[in-house]
């Protein structure tokens, strides 16, 4: 038994308590994600501006065109992953009650994976014109 | 309170606190923790405007054309200011953050000095960025 263990509590560990061995892992994900959304967004608010007013058929071919595309694809995923942690985060700080919170929990993960890949379909059906 | 005592020879004894939010004074490093929080929440429910936005441009002219009407009227425009303000200060708190990260910037007169550009930061970047989108493409559509 590692050293690290002893700081858990018998009662604690019976239950199932402790601590769960994987927190600096979210905190690295967050720290990568947010670097990268940096130069992303910055990228997304100019592509946006560039995209403003102008007519369907511009935007489908701007936004479809592979470099365009793959930014908004980097975007997205990005986003998707730092969104998922974050708001996971956010409900373990609040949602005390078990059953809210694993509904909760739940909940966060069905709307980041629908979102991104809503958002990646559209990118991609765009760029491969189908 | 009943899980925040123990026994201790057969004595109710009550346990020792920390001390909660509320007991402090609001700083401004706090209240902007606490905006950082606030706007995540806020980027994370406004992607379904970018994916809303995505998916009836891959969908045809008509879809595009119900999006640009939403973008452009009163409702919309609010939404989209609020939602590029979001982005900008959620992208310097997170910025903000990194510095701390690398223990710089932590002291008194940093971290306030720090804290007040990325609020003064945004606002201002927020509205030039608006100027911009008004003065050359007459705002959104």
């Amino acid at each position: 038994m590692s050293n690290a263990r002893h700081i858990v509590t018998p009662m604690r560990r019976v239950r199932g308590l402790g601590a769960a061995r994987s927190g600096t892992g979210h905190f690295w994900s967050m720290r990568v994600t947010s670097v990268a959304a940096i130069p992303l967004t910055i990228a997304l608010v100019v592509i946006v501006f560039a995209l403003m007013g102008r007519s369907h058929a511009a935007v489908v071919q701007i936004l479809g065109s592979p470099i365009i595309a793959v930014v908004m694809l980097l975007f997205i995923l990005n986003s998707a992953y730092h969104m998922w942690i974050g708001m996971q985060e956010i409900i373990l700080d609040y949602v005390h009650e078990d059953n809210l919170k694993f509904v909760s929990l739940m909940a966060n993960t069905f709307f980041t994976f629908a979102v991104a890949l809503a958002c990646a379909f559209a990118i991609l059906k765009l760029a491969f014109g189908v | 309170m009943a899980e925040l005592e123990a026994r201790a020879g057969g004595v109710q004894r009550p346990r020792p606190l920390s001390p909660h939010l509320s007991i402090y004074r609001p700083t401004l490093t706090m209240m902007m923790s606490i905006v950082h929080r606030i706007t995540g929440a806020a980027l994370y429910a406004g992607t379904l405007l970018l994916a809303w936005w995505l998916i009836a441009a891959a969908s045809g002219p008509n879809a595009y054309a119900g999006v640009e009407w939403f973008m452009g009227s009163i409702i919309g425009r609010l939404i989209l200011f609020g939602y590029t303000w979001a982005l900008i200060h959620h992208m310097l708190g997170g910025i903000r953050h990194l510095v701390w990260d690398t223990t710089h910037g932590l002291e008194p007169a940093e971290r306030e000095m720090l804290t007040l550009t990325t609020l003064v930061g945004s606002v201002a970047l927020t509205l030039i960025l608006w100027a911009i989108g008004y003065l050359m493409i007459g705002g959104p559509r």
